[in-house]
């Protein structure tokens, strides 16, 4: 793998960092348009791309001419989002988008992520450390410590038939349960 | 990248169109005290009245600067003394006679006339109250009395005529030498901080400032005849003009000089009136007096300050946003470059004018006098240093979000560099600029060390003539200057930084 042919792989992958790293100089439409304008696309190219992407995120062009401080925590992961599609690559990976956020938004931005996987039909990974997150969002869960896979499939799978113990101490780790026994 | 560009050039326009240039081509000089500066004004009367255009750099600076502006074609003629022709510029030839020092002068290019008339050696002075309580009349007496204090200006503190070897001759055991600016050194004496200073014989202030002159006894002091020293060439095209020129041979007795000394000093005349008035009493030469007002003796100065302003430091803005993003890039390099520009922070600015001289003269640039290159490299090098410690500093500060970021779509660095790093960069890096801009308007009077102009030229010329109004007459407007200056940018960054950096989160 060489420099050339590790952007070319870059290039098939959407990736929306942690916290979108939206730049916070450029208008929504600059940031989501600025790789594809950097590859030199014209300008009908890019708006046609552009308007698909803003109808499956349902973001409107008066939005999409708004500085990332001017939107709304929802908007601008979708503007992310937005900007990792662009060139249609064929993944798309998110890393912990809804990291540090308070459990109401994060409820309700996971309901949007969920419509917009559900549209866009492609290979979507997104990395969480939560669990029912990933049991909400994806069809196929890839637990994962200390860089080996621990085990594969989905969320009833793991529950049901842990390959370790390590897969169930962390299913337990994260339920309600968990937290009332912690209380009591 | 395109409107990087645009302000590129509109910056190389603002910092080359050239401005109405009024000074003539040939030019006398002058050291930096009053005797000096009216025997400047007679050469250029005298000139004028030969029909030789002819301008004159005032106090252009010491010896040294205004012989080397003589040798190297800058000026065209000044007034010299011989004993600092012998002790000083050729010091260590042990010039003993006329014919020799014409010799040497020769070698330079340059030729001397015959003596003006009057010697102005040099004098050790006291406060009469103070030496007749100690009962000093001779130098010699001195070395009676060893804790007291000396001030000599910073000339005579350095050259071989000066103070080394006086304390030599004299055997002095004093060891409390300070050296200051001749004009500060009667206010110094005055006050009691001082108790002995350099003066000369055809000082106006000695009497006003109830001064006595201690009498040389040991001989030490070597004559001083006034001549006037010119150019081999100015004296091969226009021999009218050193014809005109002889007329101030013999013509000036030391009481006289003196008398002209005091007109300027304690009188508040002008130098070209005491001169003028001379040569229409000597000669009955009618000199054609250019009085400026306060108002457009500001208005000059100003234009001359902002000329040595965007001369350097525009040049230097174009120079450090590159050198600092070059920095930014290789921690070496980055240590380099501002290891440099530091070091050259850190050397006054009167040596640096002094090294640059011949710098900016080896170049075939003007080295003395208004705009002189020699002060705008000076300001060039000290503007780099904020703008390039600001660019790098703005560079390396970027939110490692955004550098993620840009390499996660994929971004070649130059569109990294173009689109996300210097944007962010920008009001760091103006920053950088706001503080080179007003440092170098502050540096900017120290031109005047070399008769760059500005707003240093009244400030010098005040300290010179303890005239305060003088003084405020170019620290004033250079304050304000500044203010304005930094009013602008606060104006610039409203349309140069990013609008989205400017934003709150609106509610």
């Amino acid at each position: 793998m060489n420099r050339a042919t590790a952007n070319q792989l870059r290039t098939n992958i959407g990736y929306v960092i942690q916290e979108g790293g939206l730049f916070p100089h450029l208008t929504a439409w600059q940031n989501a348009t600025l790789m594809a304008r950097h590859l030199g696309w014209n300008s009908e190219n890019v708006n046609g791309r552009l308007a698909e992407l803003a109808e499956l995120t349902q973001l409107t062009s008066a939005q999409l001419q708004r500085y990332p401080t001017e939107l709304s925590g929802g908007q601008r992961q979708r503007v992310s989002i937005i900007r990792a599609l662009m060139l249609d690559p064929v993944i798309l990976l998110l890393d912990e988008p809804l990291g540090a956020l308070d459990p109401m938004i994060r409820s309700s931005l996971q309901k949007d992520l969920r419509e917009i996987f559900r549209r866009l039909d492609k290979t979507v990974i997104l990395v969480t450390h939560d669990l029912p997150e990933a049991a909400m969002l994806a069809d196929q869960i890839i637990l994962m410590s200390d860089g080996q896979i621990v085990q594969s499939g989905s969320y009833d799978e793991l529950e049901e038939s842990p390959s370790e113990p390590f897969v169930t101490e962390f299913i337990r780790a994260q339920s309600p349960i968990n937290l009332a026994n912690q209380d009591s | 990248m395109k409107t990087y560009l645009v302000w590129a050039i509109l910056l190389v326009v603002l910092a080359t169109v050239p401005l109405p240039n009024e000074v003539p081509k040939r030019l006398v000089g002058s050291k930096i005290f009053t005797e000096s500066v009216i025997l400047g004004d007679m050469l250029q009367q005298l000139a004028e009245d030969a029909d030789v255009p002819m301008g004159h750099l005032r106090e252009l600076g010491g010896t040294q600067v205004v012989y080397q502006s003589l040798k190297n074609g800058e000026i065209v003629g000044y007034v010299e003394y011989t004993g600092t022709i012998d002790e000083e510029i050729f010091a260590g030839q042990k010039i003993s006679n006329a014919a020799e020092r014409a010799e040497q002068l020769a070698t330079d290019g340059i030729l001397m006339s015959s003596p003006l008339g009057f010697n102005n050696t040099y004098g050790l002075a006291m406060r009469a109250d103070r030496a007749e309580a100690l009962k000093v009349s001779r130098i010699s007496d001195l070395g009676r009395i060893p804790d007291l204090v000396f001030g000599f200006a910073n000339e005579f503190m350095d050259r071989a005529d000066g103070w080394p070897g006086l304390k030599q001759h004299y055997r002095l055991p004093h060891e409390k030498a300070v050296g200051l600016h001749h004009d500060l050194a009667y206010r110094q004496i005055e006050a009691g901080e001082i108790d002995v200073m350099d003066a000369y014989t055809t000082d106006a202030k000695i009497e006003p400032y109830e001064l006595t002159l201690l009498e040389d006894d040991l001989e030490y002091f070597p004559t001083y005849e006034a001549v006037i020293l010119y150019s081999q060439s100015i004296a091969d095209e226009r021999p009218e003009l050193i014809l005109a020129w002889s007329q101030l041979a013999g013509a000036l007795d030391e009481e006289q000089m003196s008398q002209l000394n005091a007109r300027v000093d304690l009188e508040s005349e002008s130098e070209s009136f005491a001169a003028a008035t001379f040569l229409q009493e000597k000669f009955n030469i009618e000199s054609e007096m250019k009085e400026e007002t306060a108002l457009t003796r500001i208005c000059h100065t100003t234009v001359e300050h902002l000329d040595l302003v965007r001369r350097s430091l525009i040049p230097a803005i174009l120079v450090a946003i590159p050198l600092g993003i070059l920095a930014s890039k290789s921690a070496w390099l980055g240590q380099t470059v501002l290891g440099i520009a530091g070091m050259i922070q850190t050397i006054p600015a009167l040596a640096l004018l002094v090294l640059l001289m011949p710098v900016a003269h080896g170049l075939g640039l003007s080295s003395v006098g208004p705009g002189s290159a020699t002060a705008i490299i000076c300001l060039f090098l000290y503007s780099l240093l904020p703008v390039i410690r600001n660019t790098v500093a703005g560079l390396h500060n970027i939110p490692s979000a955004y550098q993620d970021s840009a390499s996660a779509l994929g971004l070649s660095s130059f569109w990294k560099l173009n689109y996300v790093e210097l944007p962010l960069a920008t009001r760091t890096i103006l920053a950088g600029i706001k503080t080179a801009a007003v440092l170098n308007i502050g540096y900017a009077t120290l031109g005047a060390l070399i008769g760059a102009g500005g707003f240093g030229q009244p400030i010098l010329t005040g300290i010179r003539l303890n005239r305060f109004s003088l003084i405020l007459e170019g620290a004033v407007p250079a304050a304000v200057l500044a203010l304005l200056v930094q009013g602008a940018f606060e104006l610039l960054e409203r349309y140069a930084i990013p609008r989205g950096l400017r934003v709150r989160k609106s509610a």
